[in-house]
């Protein structure tokens, strides 16, 4: 039977090429220079105080903008080890460049992330010796489960400190939702696997791919290897729509998670992925967006974001909503997912209710539409799948619990990232986590504070 | 609209701009040019004898600049006219036959023996230029064989040649100094003893723009090697305002008619020089940098200036600042300002907070009520500008002088509105009164 008309190759080589190429190019040299000069030194700089990471953001502008490209990146890679792809994927107009004192009277920040950009890339392009030595080892070993951002903060944290570190992770390749769960565009010329590899340069740090927690390793077995274990298990389950799915076939390529899709996109040549005419993404936060303009991009003629509540309730951010209108995303608010519809066992649209706010209550306003769709992608959030690390680990609101250090209910195991409660799930948060957490587990190694 | 003519000794020019003795003027298809965009005069390429000098063919000219490329500092290593004498005689004499309304002075440098000089200025009366400009103030490559500065850095010298000038010419005779002296008023008072009609001043200013780190040899540099250049350019204005300051209030030379030169580059440069008594300004490094058509800027501005003041001409402001400069033991110690930092235009950068906290006098507080807020403590504050000065917002911090009646709290003393300077301070040992 026929699918849905949902196939690859919509578009020219050329215009993969042109639509999957960087979002926002980097600054070259004059550009860089000219923007640094714009920063104004700030004491006790608002930026650094918005950075999740704390980077001392005056101090590596000053360093740009003397042509100091490795003392830049030093300064940042010391606070954020993934200060290149955070440079890449950080929400600033929400952190860093909201606080920008430029604001106030030009609505126009210091472009920090650009910045930032520039003197990480430049620096891995020419790194010289390394920024980073390892100390003398420690003997001791410390389990890390995840290789997202923050399994990787606190690896590179632990091996910077001497301990030997076994970095898993359930996926073929390192890098977690910086590979798999970012928009193409975001990450162009393969940005994550090099900051990988720069990560992993300090030595003492030892991959364990397709090692799954739960069906490959155990905590309790990684408890009695390991000297500590840090969880970065991000989320790996999905919200469900809770509405009846029909058995179609085919359906499992026309009716998807928006993160598979976007992890394909990843995986794949942009132009071996195959899109609908007609695609409806469901949701209204980051992965819907990257959904949604990934969709637009591939070549599909109407893609349409359908959120259940009002354009101010949307988590993806105000620049990213325009993101996608530029891109010729329509965001349709008011309005929850009722049924798939189909003929002939094809997936043809999505039905919808209309919602309004009661009372401050959510409730539909008893008038329905359909939207045509050959790809309808669910965007509605993702869980903590909390089984494979057991039932012992002391959970709230659905996430792991833990203290500022990342220390769990459990002795001697921390964990950070989206898999802990509390966050706003960003990557910089999640560095952060790693970051204070590997700290925390070399003090409790040791017996030596900080340092 | 205001009157921008200017009559400098005699000269007129529709306007007080002058483009200075500099590459600018270096030749007829130059003058023209700019006398088409409106410049009011020139002070030609200064000439010297046959046969022409020769420089170099590498970098003449190397630059300070801003972060994003702002031209702040200029310098040049070229010498006077490479080209032959006449060449530059009969084009002056066709430029100014074309334009008889603007000045036209020529740069004169030519050995120091009498002969020399009464050569060459009956050679430039024949041009009809409106006048000579003696160059006394080249640092480079010139001075090394004995004329520009190394005349310049001599007072007798320059009496000297000024007095053979004024013996052999009718026309007026500007002398224009070097700043590459210890007191300018020496070489000023030497100029007026000989007779000038008037000095210009400054000359450009011995320097080294820098090293270039990957090869080690200054710049600019010509097959690997150097020789320091005279530095012009926004950077240098304030050391020329306060020679031409010196000159005027000096009781020697006062009244001496002065055309200012340094760093001139916006309107407001200008009418701080006439301002400190210039008759004329010059003007290089900017029409270097933005081309000859910034002449029309800097008469607009001017022009704008002086109407939103109600100055007619510019004889009505000219000289108002001289009286204000004092040496400095003529200033009241009596007198309090305080900073004061405008909260509603404050960006709340904290630099104003940190400069006075590593550098000053700990008198800006960082927080108010827990809250980032920045204010100044007046029991610390000696009103030393520094916050004013490193500000990046306009207008955000000013000084307010304490009024008659109230107290600083830093010393617990009471303004009295009277005048006391250190002349008469008891902390001073030599104080004419201690009562």
């Amino acid at each position: 039977m026929d699918l849905a008309d949902l196939k690859a190759g919509r578009l020219s080589a050329a215009d993969y090429a042109s639509n999957f190429a960087d979002a926002h190019p980097p600054l070259n040299r004059p550009q860089a220079l000219i923007e640094a000069e714009r920063c104004y030194y700030c004491y006790d700089a608002p930026c650094q105080t918005a950075c999740p990471t704390g980077i001392d953001i005056p101090t590596f502008i000053q360093r740009v903008a003397q042509d100091n490209v490795r003392g830049a990146a030093e300064a940042i890679l010391t606070a954020n080890p993934l200060g290149g792809m955070c440079a890449r994927v950080c929400p600033t107009e929400v952190l860093c460049e909201q606080a920008c004192v430029r604001n106030t009277n030009e609505s126009k920040p210091v472009e920090i992330g650009l910045l930032q950009r520039y003197a990480v890339e430049g620096y891995l392009a020419h790194p010289g010796k390394p920024l980073f030595t390892r100390a003398t080892p420690t003997g001791r070993r410390v389990a890390v489960v995840g290789a997202g951002p923050a399994g990787l903060a606190a690896a590179h944290g632990l091996a910077v400190h001497g301990h030997d570190v076994t970095l898993f992770d359930a996926n073929a390749k390192l890098g977690g939702l910086n590979e798999y769960g970012l928009a193409t565009y975001k990450v162009a010329g393969g940005f994550a696997q090099k900051e990988v590899d720069w990560l992993l340069s300090i030595g003492g740090i030892t991959p364990r791919l397709n090692c799954r927690l739960g069906r490959d390793i155990t905590l309790d077995g990684l408890l009695t290897e390991y000297d500590a274990v840090f969880l970065g298990l991000g989320l790996a389950g999905v919200n469900a729509l809770g509405i009846a799915e029909p058995e179609l076939p085919g359906l499992q390529s026309s009716y998807r998670d928006a993160v598979d899709f976007i992890a394909e996109l990843r995986q794949s040549e942009p132009s071996q992925v195959a899109v609908g005419r007609q695609v409806v993404v469901i949701g209204g936060g980051m992965t819907a967006v990257d959904a949604a303009v990934q969709s637009k991009l591939l070549g599909a003629e109407q893609v349409t974001m359908v959120y259940r509540r009002g354009i101010d309730g949307l988590s993806a951010s105000t620049h990213e909503q325009h993101w996608a209108q530029t891109n010729g995303v329509t965001i349709r608010c008011w309005a929850r997912p009722l049924a798939v519809e189909a003929e002939g066992g094809v997936l043809t649209g999505m039905r919808f209710a209309a919602t309004k706010l009661e009372g401050g209550k959510l409730v539909d306003t008893g008038e329905q539409f359909t939207l045509k769709a050959d790809l309808v992608l669910r965007a509605i959030g993702q869980t903590f799948d909390a089984a494979p690390a057991g039932a012992a680990i002391e959970l709230q609101s659905g996430r792991i619990k833990t203290d500022d250090d990342g220390r769990t209910s459990l002795a001697r195991v921390w964990a950070g990232g989206d898999c802990r409660a509390g966050g706003k799930d960003l990557t910089v948060e999640a560095v952060e986590h790693g970051k204070r957490a590997a700290l925390s587990i070399h003090t409790a190694l040791t017996g030596v504070a900080h340092g | 609209m205001a009157d921008l003519s200017t009559n400098f000794l005699g000269i007129k020019s529709p306007n007080p701009f002058w483009l200075a003795s500099a590459p600018p003027t270096d030749k007829e298809i130059n003058v023209r040019r700019a006398f088409e965009a409106g410049w009011g005069g020139v002070v030609w390429k200064t000439l010297g004898e046959d046969p022409p000098v020769v420089n170099v063919n590498g970098p003449r000219y190397a630059t300070l600049w801003s972060q994003d490329r702002r031209v702040i500092g200029f310098n040049n290593i070229e010498l006077i006219s490479d080209r032959p004498l006449q060449t530059n005689l009969d084009e002056i004499r066709r430029v100014k036959r074309d334009f008889p309304d603007r000045a036209m002075i020529v740069s004169l440098m030519v050995p120091v023996n009498e002969a020399s000089w009464k050569a060459i200025l009956a050679r430039v009366a024949d041009t009809g230029a409106d006048g000579v400009e003696l160059n006394f103030g080249c640092p480079h490559g010139m001075s090394e064989r004995g004329m520009g500065s190394a005349v310049g850095q001599v007072p007798e010298y320059i009496q000297q040649v000024t007095e053979w000038c004024k013996t052999h010419t009718k026309l007026p005779v500007i002398v224009k100094l070097t700043p590459n002296i210890t007191d300018v008023r020496f070489p000023a008072r030497a100029a007026h003893a000989g007779g000038a009609d008037a000095v210009s001043l400054i000359n450009t200013i011995n320097s080294i723009m820098g090293v270039d780190l990957d090869t080690m040899v200054m710049s600019p540099s010509t097959d690997g090697q150097g020789s320091h250049g005279g530095y012009c350019g926004q950077a240098v204005k304030p050391i020329a305002l306060n020679m031409v300051a010196e000159i005027a209030r000096d009781p020697a030379t006062a009244g001496l008619p002065l055309s200012g030169i340094g760093g001139i580059t916006t309107w407001r440069d200008a009418a701080e020089f006439i301002a400190m008594g210039c008759g004329t300004v010059q003007v290089c490094t900017a029409a270097m940098v933005y081309g000859f058509k910034i002449v029309q800027d800097l008469c607009s501005g001017l022009s704008n200036f002086m109407d939103e003041k109600g100055y007619t001409s510019l004889d009505d402001f000219r000289g108002r600042a001289v009286p204000t400069v004092k040496n400095w033991n003529q200033l009241n110690l009596n007198h309090v300002d305080k900073a004061v930092i405008n909260q509603d235009s404050c960006i709340q950068c904290g630099r104003c907070h940190i400069v006075c906290e590593d550098t000053s006098h700990q008198a800006i507080f960082a927080t108010k009520d827990g809250q980032r807020h920045f204010h100044v403590n007046d029991a610390e504050c000696v009103g030393c500008n520094l916050c004013v000065s490193i500000c990046p917002v306009p207008g955000t911090i000013t000084m307010r002088a304490l009024q008659p009646g109230e107290t600083d709290a830093r010393t617990g003393r009471v303004i009295d509105g009277s005048y006391a300077n250190w002349t008469t301070h008891p902390n001073n040992p030599m104080s004419t009164s201690c009562s």
